[in-house]
């Protein structure tokens, strides 16, 4: 790729412009800004997470939503189970410490996906949409029915899970808390991209029959895939928790897969940045529009509509084809 | 090390093999021979477990692998250079051929990215590009050198030279001659007969579905007339 030693610079400069963000809104006075960053941050992991799968892969789910909102509900039962001070199922502690409670959610969203991957990925096509959709709506109306973790209101997570020498309940330090897990989650994904593993997946994308002609199974390769996807969006889940401390069924339901979805086709299908502009972009329009309207999902749903029909590949393919760089 | 006997496929309810018949020994190299449409490349998706076969059995190395998955046949050491040119058109010539890269069956002699340049000199020009900049010769190479870095005990090429300029089928074909040299068992499917006489040990006619003629490359000759019958040569 040409120009291929201007990358890191551009990463430095992106990673000093994000970790300066924070001052500059608070001295420019838009305070907002932080939190809205930290909302970026952590639907880019997810939306990174569903574009590993859908966009190297070739699989389609639209039941991501499903890792996202257990990934939160991880952190809400146990955060409740901590202050009741009763252990879940008589066996497990709850706790509030985070660097517990992200590997729990990475974990529990890990077998979940393996559960859903297993049954789904005997599919493909539009079965493979449809079933991932199903068992993630089966898991909403759970929720939705559990009444002891709050139901359809949701859990309240008095206050956002402790990591040791932080004060977690300035925005500030959360912002630079999400900002820290999606470097390194940046940083594996990126290496995970290049890696063996994803060209077997962008082979199976393009032909299964082929790739098990060489000898490869494409069922295990993409369970894998699958797994480790949905560990990304559970991760992103059990963030956004301990930012909004909240977990509620809207994390489960289909329309915040099909968010998902919408920021990795803004940004760039099966490229490493696009899913955290596609993000940037979502969130933005979407608190822009709606200070306009509450009608806002029709505006953003014609940027889309230009977005698919006239960039070729979505807003990251805009700033490669930008002059004076290629 | 492949025998084929009693071989019967159909695709659907239309029956296409009916009774082949095809052994390929140790360090051998082996034609299928037969107009369009007689069954040529059914036989090898018969043999790849790509189509499942109605009967007959399939030996591969003494154990019988019909019905087997196309990945377990592969990962027994079957290495398939299919009709087309089947690269993986997003990935770089070096991704195309490290991405599936094994050796299964732990051969010392194992191939490395730096033989297969060295066979295919073109393709090392070419590493960092996508396949699917390649052109049609190159692509063809590219699909056999990945075949050849999973180390196959045996390697079949379907139609391998379909479609290419004249330099680059001989360039293909002096690699085959290379690979016989080094004692690599090949199944070979062609229409080029003279150079398949040069450079096959033994040839299977199929006709219909059934194997209707075997022999050598002299038995071949002998036979000229009855063998133009049936291959329309």
């Amino acid at each position: 790729m040409a120009h291929s030693y201007m990358r890191p610079v551009l990463l430095i400069a992106l990673l000093v412009a994000l970790i300066a963000l924070p001052s500059v809104a608070q001295a420019s006075g838009y305070n907002a800004v932080t939190s809205l960053a930290t909302r970026v941050l952590i639907y880019g992991i997810a939306a990174a997470s569903l574009n590993f799968v859908l966009g190297y892969g070739g699989m389609v789910s639209f039941g991501h939503a499903a890792f996202f909102g257990i990934g939160g509900y991880v952190v809400g039962i146990l955060y409740q189970h901590f202050a009741l001070e009763e252990p879940l199922l008589g066996l497990i502690p709850g706790t509030n410490q985070m660097l517990i409670t992200l590997p729990a959610a990475l974990l529990v969203s890990g077998i979940l996906a393996a559960a859903i991957g297993a049954l789904s990925l005997r599919t493909g096509g539009v079965q493979f949409i449809m079933i991932t959709l199903a068992l993630a709506q089966m898991l909403f109306f759970l929720f939705v029915s559990l009444k002891t973790y709050g139901g359809d209101d949701g859990l309240i997570i008095r206050r956002t899970n402790e990591l040791p020498g932080l004060n977690m309940r300035d925005k500030h330090t959360i912002y630079y808390v999400c900002l820290a897990v999606t470097v390194a989650f940046f940083a594996l994904l990126y290496r995970l991209v290049h890696s063996r593993f994803a060209q077997i997946l962008v082979g199976l994308r393009q032909s299964e029959r082929r790739m098990a002609a060489i000898g490869l199974s494409p069922y295990r390769y993409k369970l894998v895939a699958f797994i480790i996807s949905g560990m990304g969006c559970g991760l992103a889940g059990a963030l956004m928790a301990n930012f909004l401390r909240y977990a509620s069924p809207d994390m489960l339901h289909w329309t915040k897969s099909g968010e998902f979805m919408v920021m990795v086709i803004l940004g760039g299908v099966g490229t490493l940045f696009g899913p955290f502009i596609g993000a940037a972009v979502f969130i933005v329009l979407e608190s822009l529009l709606a200070s306009w309207t509450e009608h806002w999902q029709l505006g953003l749903g014609l940027i889309l509509l230009l977005v698919v029909l006239y960039t070729q590949g979505g807003v990251q393919a805009v700033f490669s084809r930008l002059p004076g760089r290629r | 090390m492949l025998k084929v006997s009693g071989l019967q496929t159909a695709y659907g309810r239309s029956q296409v093999l009916f009774d082949v018949e095809l052994t390929i020994g140790e360090g051998e190299v082996v034609t299928l021979l037969g107009r369009n449409g007689m069954g040529k490349t059914t036989t090898v998706k018969s043999i790849m477990g790509l189509l499942k076969p109605l009967a007959g059995e399939i030996l591969f190395c003494g154990q019988n692998v019909r019905g087997a998955t196309p990945e377990s046949v592969a990962r027994r050491g079957v290495g398939l250079v299919p009709e087309g040119r089947q690269v993986f058109p997003t990935l770089t010539v070096r991704e195309n051929l490290v991405a599936t890269a094994a050796n299964r069956l732990g051969r010392s002699d194992a191939w490395t990215l730096e033989r297969v340049y060295e066979l295919f000199p073109r393709l090392s020009e070419r590493v960092d590009q996508s396949a699917a900049t390649l052109s049609g010769g190159e692509q063809q190479m590219l699909v056999l050198g990945r075949a050849l870095m999973t180390n196959p005990k045996l390697l079949i090429l379907d139609e391998a030279t379909e479609g290419l300029a004249p330099v680059i089928r001989r360039e293909i074909w002096g690699c085959i001659e290379a690979l016989k040299g080094e004692g690599q068992s090949i199944l070979l499917i062609d229409k080029n007969l003279s150079v398949l006489k040069r450079l096959a040990d033994r040839h299977y006619i199929v006709e219909k579905g059934r194997t209707v003629w075997s022999g050598d490359s002299a038995a071949l000759d002998r036979d000229s007339e009855l063998v133009h019958g049936y291959i329309g040569l």
